[in-house]
């Protein structure tokens, strides 16, 4: 479904990715871990097309087409979803309008009829029950005044709404409480299936206790650094990420030693 | 008079206003007191001319070009030829895109400033009385509305439409009366040949009543240029209530100078919404309200949403008086294309106006490259017991919230139409009327996508 290879990225002149290889196929849940500053949102965000970042190297083929020269609409249209790590707050655009806008254009462009108020009215309260959102919220301005866990559950029942292929989950965890936590990965749960894909990017290993992964894939210094399943995950809990760190960086000065 | 070669329009005022005092007719039968407030105005008008980039009040608002062209002065007697002739057809289709679908109202139709009076068959408030102001300056107990002449002092527009104004309407509200339903007045204006109209309105809204009034100020597109200066003098008298909307959406080759001034007596309540979208070249909003009394309140929102090359001013004036009076004013803008807006909003308060609140805030969306906006907001503040604040703003669209839109599969040109709305919402979610409100909406979405020029 996905296939990333050698990415490299800048944001302001700066190298930010140096190198990702990665390969998703439909039906798998892919964790991206690492410690701050390794580069994981900035592969979320170039991915779903945020501009100021310029990709310098590398090609990224989602269902067989060249992603990085869609915009994001068309990205987005296409089933490819980015939970934000901090979804922005618009006043005085409803819930529920830009819900209907975005479900709306999605159908449109993959020439489906468009949904009725009726069947848009059961689809939105079918999929709130999914991630128990509050039902007053869905008519406020969009994420205006939402605690945070508001915000990361409100992400959740657009990803619900619009069920997209491939979801990227950028730290969805961060700033949830225990509860939070738990419907959030029971809605994701739910909604895994054989013909879409997973990626969730993540510091803590908790959120990975409830959303179990078919890989895990380390990222550090816009590289990934070591890839394995979910025990991988219990191991970088355990042992932190140092030892990765000097591994790679072991690896590093042996490979300018060879040059 | 201060003489401008490139103004023609200097000569045919000249002429016209000798004209309207030698005529025949209904001048002759105005009282002396009011003979008199016109040869005033007019000389007041001689000594300022009109206004230049070098009066304080006009600093951003050059008015030179709209006026070097040949204008006529619309007659002096199209009310009494108004009356029976039927409406034109251009005036008809015009009349049709004013109507505002499901807003159940009374609606009325002035043609070039001049209403044709009561119709057969057609219906009208209860409690409001209406009249053609070429009918109410003749009459003595209503001269007195004509004859004030502080307005006139200072404002170039307001002095020529004194000293020549004929015609316009005259609106009095019983005390005590609330009408059922809005008013809709449509203001067409329509000419073969360049004009100069010069409407004159009153409104008059007695002790305990309340009158809901919406303008719609409408023209062709047509090649001929309508130069509009109209004054509006309102009333709202103790416990009293006005809501005022007005919606300006004309076609292009209109120039627009409209001069309200509002005076509020004791706990009085006027809200005025003023809409400005893509159309007249120019447009010129002075709205003075002025708080006579204690504990009036007094409410004031404008959006204006500009294109092409449009040059739209609003300016405000909100003059605290007395004591325990509060004010609210709140205008948003959106600039398209290669518009310029200026906003030049004054709050005074006087020395004897205790516990005033004042609430000013001016903010803008500069959306194309080329627009431009100048936000001048004032507080004059001469009591110290008081709470009042102002500010402006002038940003463009947030590319997170752009790119957030975007991520869900929204189109740019959506995103954008929605966030514009978002931006207008403040405005228009004060509309208590829903008709209206989706009136207002359907405006608003009409002027987006917005074009490509303002894609940058």
């Amino acid at each position: 479904m996905l296939s990333i290879k050698n990415l490299h990225a800048e944001v302001e002149g700066k190298q930010i990715l140096k190198g990702i290889n990665l390969e998703i196929k439909t039906g798998e849940v892919h964790a991206i871990m690492g410690p701050n500053g390794s580069g994981k949102s900035s592969l979320a965000s170039v991915l779903a097309g945020r501009q100021n970042y310029n990709v310098t190297e590398g090609e990224v083929i989602f269902k067989g087409r060249n992603l990085l020269e869609q915009k994001p609409e068309v990205r987005a249209r296409e089933g490819l979803f980015l939970a934000f790590q901090y979804p922005i707050e618009i006043p005085g655009v409803s819930n529920i309008n830009f819900l209907k806008t975005a479900l709306a254009e999605i159908r449109a462009y993959k020439n489906l009829p468009p949904v009725d108020a009726k069947e848009f009215l059961r689809l939105t309260k079918e999929k709130q029950k999914l991630v128990e959102f509050d039902a007053r919220l869905v008519n406020r301005s969009l994420n205006e005044g939402f605690s945070g866990g508001e915000k990361k559950r409100n992400e959740i029942l657009q990803l619900a709404m619009l069920e997209p292929e491939l979801a990227i989950l950028d730290e969805t965890d961060s700033g949830l409480d225990i509860d939070a936590l738990r419907i959030v990965s029971k809605g994701v749960n739910k909604l895994r299936s054989d013909k879409n894909a997973f990626v969730i990017i993540t510091h803590y290993q908790r959120l990975l206790e409830y959303i179990v992964p078919d890989f895990v894939h380390v990222l550090y210094d816009g590289r990934i650094v070591k890839s394995g399943t979910k025990e991988l995950a219990l191991e970088l809990e355990e042992r932190g990420y140092d030892w990765l760190k000097e591994e790679a960086h072991g690896k590093e000065s042996l490979e300018k030693a060879t040059i | 008079m201060v003489q401008e070669l490139a103004i023609p329009l200097y000569e045919e005022i000249e002429s016209g206003f000798n004209k309207l005092l030698s005529e025949q007719g209904s001048p002759k039968q105005e009282s002396n007191s009011l003979r008199q407030a016109r040869l005033s105005a007019f000389e007041r008008f001689k000594e300022m001319g009109f206004p230049t980039t070098k009066n304080e009040d006009w600093k951003y608002t050059n008015i030179t070009r709209f006026l070097k062209d040949e204008f006529t002065i619309a007659g002096t007697d199209h009310s009494a030829a108004g009356k029976d002739t039927p409406i034109e057809e251009p005036v008809a289709a015009i009349l049709e895109q004013s109507v505002i679908d499901s807003l159940d109202c009374y609606r009325i139709v002035l043609v070039n400033g001049a209403w044709r009076g009561k119709q057969a068959g057609e219906q009208y408030p209860s409690g409001v009385q209406l009249f053609t102001v070429a009918e109410a300056r003749l009459d003595p107990a209503f001269s007195g509305y004509f004859e004030r002449s502080n307005e006139f002092e200072k404002n170039h527009f307001a002095a020529l439409n004194a000293a020549l104004s004929t015609d316009g309407l005259f609106i009095r509200v019983d005390a005590g009366a609330a009408p059922d339903k809005p008013l809709h007045i449509v203001h067409v204006y329509t000419s073969t040949h360049n004009l100069l109209v010069q409407p004159r309105h009153v409104v008059l809204v007695n002790k305990n009543a309340s009158l809901s009034i919406i303008e719609s100020v409408m023209s062709e597109d047509g090649n001929s240029k309508i130069f509009v200066n109209s004054l509006m003098e309102i009333v709202v008298q103790p416990d009293a209530r006005m809501d005022h909307t007005i919606i300006q959406a004309s076609g292009k080759a209109l120039r627009l100078i409209q001069h309200i001034t509002v005076r509020q007596r004791r706990q009085s309540l006027y809200n005025n919404f003023t809409f400005t979208f893509p159309g007249a070249d120019l447009v010129r909003n002075e709205l003075s309200v002025r708080l006579e009394e204690e504990h009036t309140e007094s409410h004031l929102y404008g959006l204006y949403l500009l294109g092409g090359q449009q040059l739209v001013d609003n300016h405000t004036l909100v003059d605290h008086q007395k004591p325990s009076c509060h004010s609210n004013e709140l205008y948003k803008g959106v600039l398209l294309e290669r518009s310029v807006g200026v906003f030049n909003g004054k709050v005074y308060v006087h020395k004897d106006a205790q516990k005033t609140n004042a609430f000013q805030q001016n903010n803008n969306l500069v959306i194309s490259k080329k627009a431009t906006i100048n936000s001048k907001p004032q507080l004059e503040i001469f009591a110290d017991d008081v709470k009042c604040s102002h500010g402006s703003t002038v940003g463009q669209f947030s590319e997170e919230a752009l790119f957030y839109l975007r991520a869900r599969g929204i189109g740019e040109e959506t995103a954008k139409a929605l966030l514009i709305n978002a931006f207008a919402f403040d405005i228009t979610e004060k509309i208590n009327i829903p008709a209206l409100r989706a009136h207002i909406n359907h405006l608003i979405e009409d002027q987006i996508p917005v074009t490509t020029e303002d894609l940058v």
